[in-house]
């Protein structure tokens, strides 16, 4: 018997991280991790909770952002806004106050503006007064809002009857109106409001056309900056709405306001509320801004003028939004370090659990990498079906909160794979450890131990 | 060479520290062992037998001299080629079975060729056999926990056999059984003896080392009678 010839190959081990070896171990992996259900999803739930808030988190936060960009960017990203504002003033003329205030943008800075600077395709001016607007005994609560004839090439407003004022009656300050589609069914139920007339105040209009309701071409189509001018009233969907010549607003409600305060009335003559600058080249915005504020500031004493530039607010947000999301990514983290370590934690107390089968498979011709390995796959299986049902809550709890609470919530679509893959990379980052401590035990000691 | 030893042990010492204490565990072994033997070696506890199985094991690695397998010395070699010499050439029982709980018979038979990166189906192939030859066909996709203790044994056996090794190692194989299951896995290894494989038992009953070939008594980590029955 020939029992020296012996082949020793073995001596090069072959290389074993082939497919169907790592599969051998990903299912055994599963089924030492069955063994113990409970323990198991105890562990995970630390991975399951970091990844599931922040997908939550980031959703509700992207949801919350995006509102407030919306908002902004319904007031127009191209559009430099004009308010009038009441000016600071001096104490000792205010205590006897017998004049109206006299403040705000007029018709003449407007042109000047507009012949001032090229770029400027249009500006609306307008304002708005709050009145009753009668037919006979029927009555509407109604924004009359004063404006010019080119208001509807703005909006991009379809007249459904009629027509809009003409540039002539706005010079003639004529008594004509545009009602919007909602009042006019509202004031005139049975018949064709064209050509009757509605009474504000003392004053009667004829009624010279019907008017699509703007809230609905608002929402059609967004992103158009000018039509979006509306949202900057805070007129809500539902308001009716009466379109006058600005200037026979400016007659029939005058520029003063008469406000009582504190004892004493106070006037205020005021030729417009507010004024839309529309810019045609996005780039330029913040450059005009400048120029308007300079060419307003020019000829005035006090500063009753406020410039609101929405692209300036955008940026703004969303610088606002890059803060919220370092805050969010930085208690995300913590979290999943968090849920690391009670896996990683979990996992030692298991390797010494086993360290029987562990020297057993080192008996039995395991090399110190397959027990890194087998241990290493079992972390990785806990944190990524940790990570796994994460980012299945993290969808539900947006999609519910939407659904419940009326909130916007926005998941961005890489959100679930960047909080599933560091769930994954916690799974190995905190599972080598006890791993290598495995690996590293005695064979003959673990085969010792009881 | 065909009568040349396939286990030869030259000068083998093993020396532990325990705390500051030096434990010689086994002080200049000189054995050799051929293909085919039936060797039994015994001793009061803390003689060295356990060290020595260890070192015959590729459990442990030797403090001086040299285990030479099958010509080989192995005395130097490094974690993964003893970890691949114990896979592929040395069989193991134990005498608490250490079968692994959450592994089906099939699969515990088949760990050895596991981690010799054999393909799943040779693998299947060669544990079903085995468990053939150790009679237990139609358990083998029971849990260890389902078995009895004579039944767990001849898995064991069966997986020691599973890579076709030059020498079986067995520690106190029928220590947990009762006397019928012993006999039952001592008829197993005179089986197995006979179709020449070589075992080497430790164990503490003289009636079972009356059954072998060769007896080795060691005392304070020498051996001080080699004789043959």
């Amino acid at each position: 018997m020939s029992g020296t010839k012996v082949d020793f190959h073995v001596f090069a081990a072959p290389p074993r991280l082939t497919y169907s070896y790592v599969q051998r171990t990903v299912l055994l992996g599963f089924r030492s991790l069955w063994m113990h259900r409970l323990r198991s999803l105890l562990t995970v739930l630390g991975i399951v909770f970091g990844v599931c808030s922040v997908i939550a988190m980031l959703a509700v936060g992207e949801g919350a952002s995006h509102e407030a960009q919306e908002q902004i960017r319904r007031l127009g990203s191209n559009n430099i806004i004009l308010h009038s504002i009441k000016p600071v003033q001096d104490q000792n003329t205010s205590s006897r106050q017998t004049y109206a205030i006299d403040y705000g943008l007029t018709y003449a800075d407007l042109d000047r503006i507009r012949a001032t600077i090229p770029g400027v395709t249009i500006v609306v001016p307008g304002r708005v007064i709050r009145q009753w607007v009668w037919n006979i005994t029927r009555r509407v609560d109604c924004e009359i809002v004063g404006t010019v004839p080119w208001y509807t090439d703005m909006r991009k407003l379809n007249m459904i009857a009629g027509r809009f004022f003409s540039m002539d009656e706005m010079e003639k300050i004529s008594n004509v109106c545009v009602l919007g589609e909602s009042m006019a069914a509202e004031l005139f139920p049975m018949d064709s409001p064209i050509g009757r007339t509605v009474r504000v105040g003392s004053s009667y209009y004829t009624i010279i056309g019907i008017i699509q309701a703007e809230a609905s071409t608002a929402t059609a189509s967004p992103g158009n900056s000018a039509e979006q001018a509306a949202a900057t009233d805070k007129a809500t969907a539902a308001t009716h709405r009466m379109y006058i010549p600005l200037t026979a607003a400016k007659n029939r409600f005058g520029e003063t306001l008469v406000k009582r305060s504190s004892g004493s009335f106070e006037a205020e003559k005021v030729e417009l509320h507010e004024a839309i600058v529309r810019v045609e080249r996005q780039e330029e915005v913040l450059d005009i801004a400048a120029i308007v504020t300079q060419i307003l500031q020019r000829d005035r004493k006090k500063k009753d003028f406020e410039l609101v530039v929405p692209l300036e607010l955008l940026r703004q947000a969303e610088r606002t939004k890059q803060i919220f999301n370092v805050v969010l990514g930085s208690i995300a983290a913590i979290s999943l370090l968090v849920g690391g370590i009670g896996i990683m934690n979990i996992m030692l107390a298991t390797v010494t659990e086993r360290t029987r089968e562990i020297g057993i498979r080192r008996a039995l011709g395991a090399r110190r990498q397959d027990i890194v390995i087998q241990f290493l796959i079992e972390t990785v299986i806990l944190s990524c079906s940790g990570g796994l049902v994460g980012v299945l809550l993290g969808v539900a709890i947006p999609v519910t909160i939407t659904r419940f609470a009326n909130m916007i919530t926005i998941i961005t679509p890489w959100s679930p794979f960047i909080a599933f893959s560091i769930s994954a990379l916690i799974g190995v980052m905190f599972g080598i450890y006890p791993a290598f401590r495995a690996a590293n035990m005695d064979p003959v000691e673990a085969l010792r131990h009881e | 060479m065909a009568d040349s030893p396939v286990i030869e042990l030259q000068g083998l010492s093993k020396t532990y520290a325990m705390g500051a204490v030096l434990v010689h565990a086994l002080r200049g072994v000189d054995l050799g062992f051929k293909q085919g033997e039936y060797i039994t070696i015994m001793g009061p506890s803390g003689c060295g037998k356990s060290t020595l199985l260890n070192l015959l094991g590729c459990l442990d690695r030797p403090t001086s001299g040299k285990y030479l397998l099958g010509g080989y010395d192995l005395s130097q070699l490094d974690d993964d080629a003893l970890s691949g010499i114990r896979g592929a050439r040395i069989g193991f029982v134990f005498q608490s079975y250490n079968l692994i709980p959450q592994l089906t018979v099939v699969e515990n038979i088949g760990i050895p060729l596991y981690y010799q990166g054999r393909s799943e189906a040779e693998t299947l192939d060669k544990a079903a056999e085995l468990a053939e030859r150790v009679g237990l066909t139609d358990r083998i996709n029971h849990r260890p926990f389902e078995l009895s203790g004579g039944q767990q044994q001849r898995v064991a056996i069966a997986r020691a056999l599973v890579n076709d090794p030059l020498v079986i190692l067995a520690d106190e194989p029928t220590g947990n059984l009762d006397s019928a299951s012993g006999n039952e896995i001592l008829d197993i290894f005179d089986e197995l003896n006979r179709q020449g494989k070589t075992f080497i038992m430790v164990t503490h009953d003289d009636q079972i080392a009356m059954r072998t070939m060769r007896v080795i008594r060691l005392r304070d980590g020498q051996v001080v009678s080699d004789v043959w029955n």
